[in-house]
């Protein structure tokens, strides 16, 4: 093994029922390097990632670990914490119930004399520690007290501090914000400094090019190759994973621009607030536009759809649909009224993961019908066949169950579902979070499709570039309040601009 | 992005355990105190009544805390009681029978632990069965009372009868004799109890782990916790302190019977729930239960001192009470979800 090798894979083979995951993969990690392992959902990075910290038992194919001879062959993630290799996943897997320090040394706890826990010695290391890292807590306190991004750190503390040499980043992004991200990439290098080997996966381009020395590609199952970080521009990286160039996204801008004289007003919203997550806002949504609400991450994106939604039920304000003032006091009103909201949870509030395609398909369709007007099996097939196609969900057949589907697919499910329900109104919080750039774009484009037949739609996204390129209007929020809006020049610089106003962020 | 205080939603729903103690024990003195509900002696025996309530509430709350139940403690309290009513009538020596009840009490929450922590079959179905298994044991070893009394045991009544005496808080009564405030062993047994499982809970590895698990199984097992053995710890605690518990109960009503202590197990739950800890696990301590034990014994002491109300009122107050400790949880809850 080279000197500053940490980390190697050889021809890493494994295959599920049905499919070969994994096809003779190779794979370097190098002591102080931030290596990406990138691809599109289904490529093989969670598969790779599993056969290094043992969840997988891969078939063929060899890791090695410096400091270890021979080939180490992990059964669970403790045997691979053993040899050095910890993983901190998107979900921070912690206790919130017990405080920070418990945290970092839980099942090592220093012990006294009298086979006690030590806890003065193992709050005081678990400061220092943090301290060190540069992340301000105070370790005492429960986590369930901290932002989300803070006890991801404190997992990340913990993995470092179990002295590991190898550390994987499974999108631990998703759920942070840009000033949280970057807190993390301060600690990500602040390790690599010391010497630690990090793997990184993420769906956020940006982030690769922010962070990472090296990136590897895997397109389905297979390694596609290994590039320093200087010699893969975006464009290729992107082809890389693609296996072609994506041209596509150009094109969608084109149409959207086109598409701003003004028509009649589908929602009108005036001083609709909810108590404690939302102030009051205006808003107008015209047939046929695209409107997105742009802001951080908390700043009150979600909530103001929620409360148009009637899914927190507006304190005050008027609201008119299509010219008509109404009142919202629960979802099924706002269904009623013609509108669909696609949650930005989906795993808690989205998908029913034991239902088929079909059933998650025709849910708000019957829901919206009454319990009583069952849909007849004939219809509904009939429906679930149309919008599989429509939509371009990726299933065996319409009675697969949903969970077995990728993360993509299931969002286009969930897509489906409020398509069937013939809405003039559609929110979309987040629907291409944590999916692949292909499946984005086919999202992106059908919301600009959607649009031109007529309907009228409400975009959120933390990724601006996308909203850039489907709507007409941006909404912009800043701490739970909406701030402005933009209707001409919209570009990324004048939307971040926005988004930061004029002071400085507290 | 700091919380502004040390203090938490959890230390909050304790101290209002506490005060609530306070204010009806305080309550129950103002209005009774010519029925001598203020002497020493009335709040001693409240622990003297609920002493063998305590250890049970003890290992309860061990089983809460890794979000799991043990609805089988009353049945195996009946059993255990039973088993010595019926041993020491036969004429064994009563450490022995004691030394029995124990090991039944280990093995029987090995089993339940083992079905829960390694099979992962639902506490609350495995705990069912080992009700009706212990309810139906007690009735195959005797259908009827069996009383334990100086003749079959020497030793197991002299401990029964056994005063320790407090050195202060006395009070003369009626007939001008000066009453000196005591407690019996069982109190001690209880109390010691209580002490032993809050230093584990606080200061053990074993401790925290129960923690750990309550709060979030998959992430405890991910640190490298062994969840399925923690588990099966958490039933066989849970049993132990039950078997010791009856040792206090049998110490308290002398008898072995198969309707002893029916729906014990829902007084220890409604005690440690009205002491903080949340059945969905992780959260709340044995301090807690222990008062909310307390509170559950003033009442019941309380409605015995008035002499008028019908004895199901205790009932109906534990119901009340109950009812809102959970709301109070539920809005401390919603406060913090609101916050994130």
């Amino acid at each position: 093994m080279e000197g500053n090798v940490v980390l190697t894979a050889r021809g890493i083979s494994m295959t599920f029922p049905g499919v070969k995951a994994l096809s003779n993969v190779d794979f370097t990690l190098r002591k102080g390097e931030i290596h990406a392992l990138m691809g599109e959902n289904g490529a093989g990075k969670s598969t790779l990632i599993k056969c290094l910290t043992g969840i997988n038992d891969f078939e063929s194919g060899e890791i090695h670990v410096d400091g270890i001879s021979g080939p180490v062959k992990n059964h669970s993630t403790k045997d691979a914490q053993e040899v050095g290799i910890s993983t901190v996943y998107q979900e921070v897997n912690l206790c919130p119930n017990l405080s920070v320090a418990e945290n970092l040394f839980i099942g090592r706890e220093p012990m006294t004399k009298l086979h006690t826990i030590d806890r003065r010695s193992y709050n005081k290391r678990s400061q220092k520690i943090m301290d060190e890292l540069g992340i301000a807590v105070d370790v005492t306190q429960n986590l369930e007290n901290y932002s989300l991004a803070i006890q991801q750190m404190v997992a990340i503390a913990r993995a470092v501090d179990m002295e590991c040499k190898v550390l994987i980043l499974d999108e631990p992004t998703s759920s942070l914000d840009d000033e949280e991200v970057e807190k993390l990439f301060t600690l990500m290098r602040a390790l690599r400094d010391k010497g630690v080997g990090i793997i990184f996966v993420t769906h956020f381009l940006e982030q690769v090019y922010a962070v990472c020395d090296r990136i590897t590609v895997l397109r389905d199952g297979q390694l596609v190759g290994e590039y320093p970080i200087a010699e893969l521009p975006r464009v290729k990286l992107v082809a890389a994973m693609m296996g072609k160039n994506l041209d596509d996204l150009a094109e969608i801008q084109k149409e959207s621009i086109e598409n701003v004289e003004q028509k009649e007003l589908e929602i009108s919203a005036k001083g609709l607030s909810h108590t404690g997550t939302i102030k009051p806002f205006d808003i107008d949504i015209h047939k046929g536009e695209v409107v997105g609400i742009a802001g951080l991450l908390g700043s009150g994106r979600s909530e103001l759809a929620r409360a148009i939604y009637g899914a927190d039920k507006a304190n005050t304000g008027t609201l008119k649909v299509d010219g008509k003032e109404v009142k919202i006091n629960q979802p099924i009103d706002a269904m009623n009224l013609g509108m669909g909201m696609l949650p930005d949870d989906r795993k808690a509030e989205g998908i029913i993961a034991d239902l088929s395609v079909r059933e998650n398909i025709i849910l708000a369709l019957q829901a919206k019908r009454g319990m009583f007007k069952q849909l007849s099996r004939a219809k509904q097939e009939e429906i679930a066949d149309r919008y599989i196609d429509l939509v371009r969900i990726k299933t065996p057949n319409p009675e697969t169950m949903v969970k077995q589907l990728s993360g993509g697919n299931q969002q286009k499910v969930i897509l489906a579902r409020w398509l069937a329900t013939n809405p003039d109104f559609l929110i979309l919080d987040e629907p291409t979070r944590g999916i692949d750039i292909g499946t984005k774009s086919e999202i992106q484009k059908l919301i600009v499709e959607l649009a031109s037949q007529g309907k009228s739609i409400l975009f959120i996204s933390s990724e601006i570039s996308e909203m850039l390129r489907t709507c007409n209007r941006m909404a912009i929020m800043r701490d739970g309040e909406k701030v402005g809006e933009l209707d001409h020049d919209l570009t990324q610089e004048n939307v971040m601009k926005a988004i930061a106003g004029g002071e400085k962020e507290a | 992005m700091k919380t502004k205080s040390k203090m938490n939603g959890h230390t909050i729903l304790l101290l209002i355990t506490i005060g609530l103690f306070i204010v009806l024990y305080a309550g129950g003195c103002i209005a009774y105190s010519s029925r001598g509900f203020s002497h020493l002696q009335t709040f001693l025996n409240i622990l003297i009544t609920n002493s063998g309530l305590i250890c049970v509430t003890c290992g309860l709350t061990v089983v809460m805390l890794t979000a799991g139940i043990d609805i089988s403690v009353g049945a195996l309290i009946a059993m255990d009681c039973m088993i010595l009513a019926v041993g020491m009538r036969s004429g064994h020596n009563a450490i022995v029978m004691i030394l029995i009840v124990l090991v039944i009490g280990i093995a029987f929450g090995m089993f339940q632990g083992f079905l829960v922590g390694y099979l992962e079959i639902q506490p609350f179905i495995v705990t069912m069965a080992g009700m009706f298994f212990c309810r139906g044991m007690t009735a195959v070893i005797c259908t009827e009372q069996v009383s334990i009394t100086e003749k079959t045991s020497k030793l197991f009544y002299d401990w029964a009868n056994a005063k320790i005496n407090i050195p202060f808080g006395g009070y003369l009564n009626n007939k001008g004799k000066y009453m000196v405030p005591y407690i019996r062993p069982s109190v001690v047994i209880a109390l010691l109890l209580l002490l032993f499982t809050y230093l584990m809970l606080k200061y053990t590895k074993l401790g925290r782990a129960f923690y750990a698990i309550g709060g979030n199984a998959v992430s405890a097992a991910m640190m490298g916790l062994n969840v399925k053995k923690v588990k099966m710890v958490a039933y066989m605690l849970s049993s132990i302190f039950c078997s010791i518990g009856a040792i206090c109960y049998a110490l308290n009503t002398m008898a072995g019977s198969v309707s002893q202590a029916t729906g014990l197990e829902m007084d220890a739950i409604s005690s440690a729930v009205i002491g903080g800890t949340l059945l969905t696990g992780g959260v709340g301590n044995v301090i807690g239960s222990f008062f909310g034990v307390l509170i559950n014994g003033t009442i019941s002491s309380i409605v015995k001192t008035n002499g008028k109300l019908a004895s199901s009122w205790p009932n109906i107050l534990t119901a009340a009470l109950l009812f809102v400790f959970i709301v109070i949880q539920s809005v401390f809850a919603m406060m913090r979800n609101r916050k994130k």
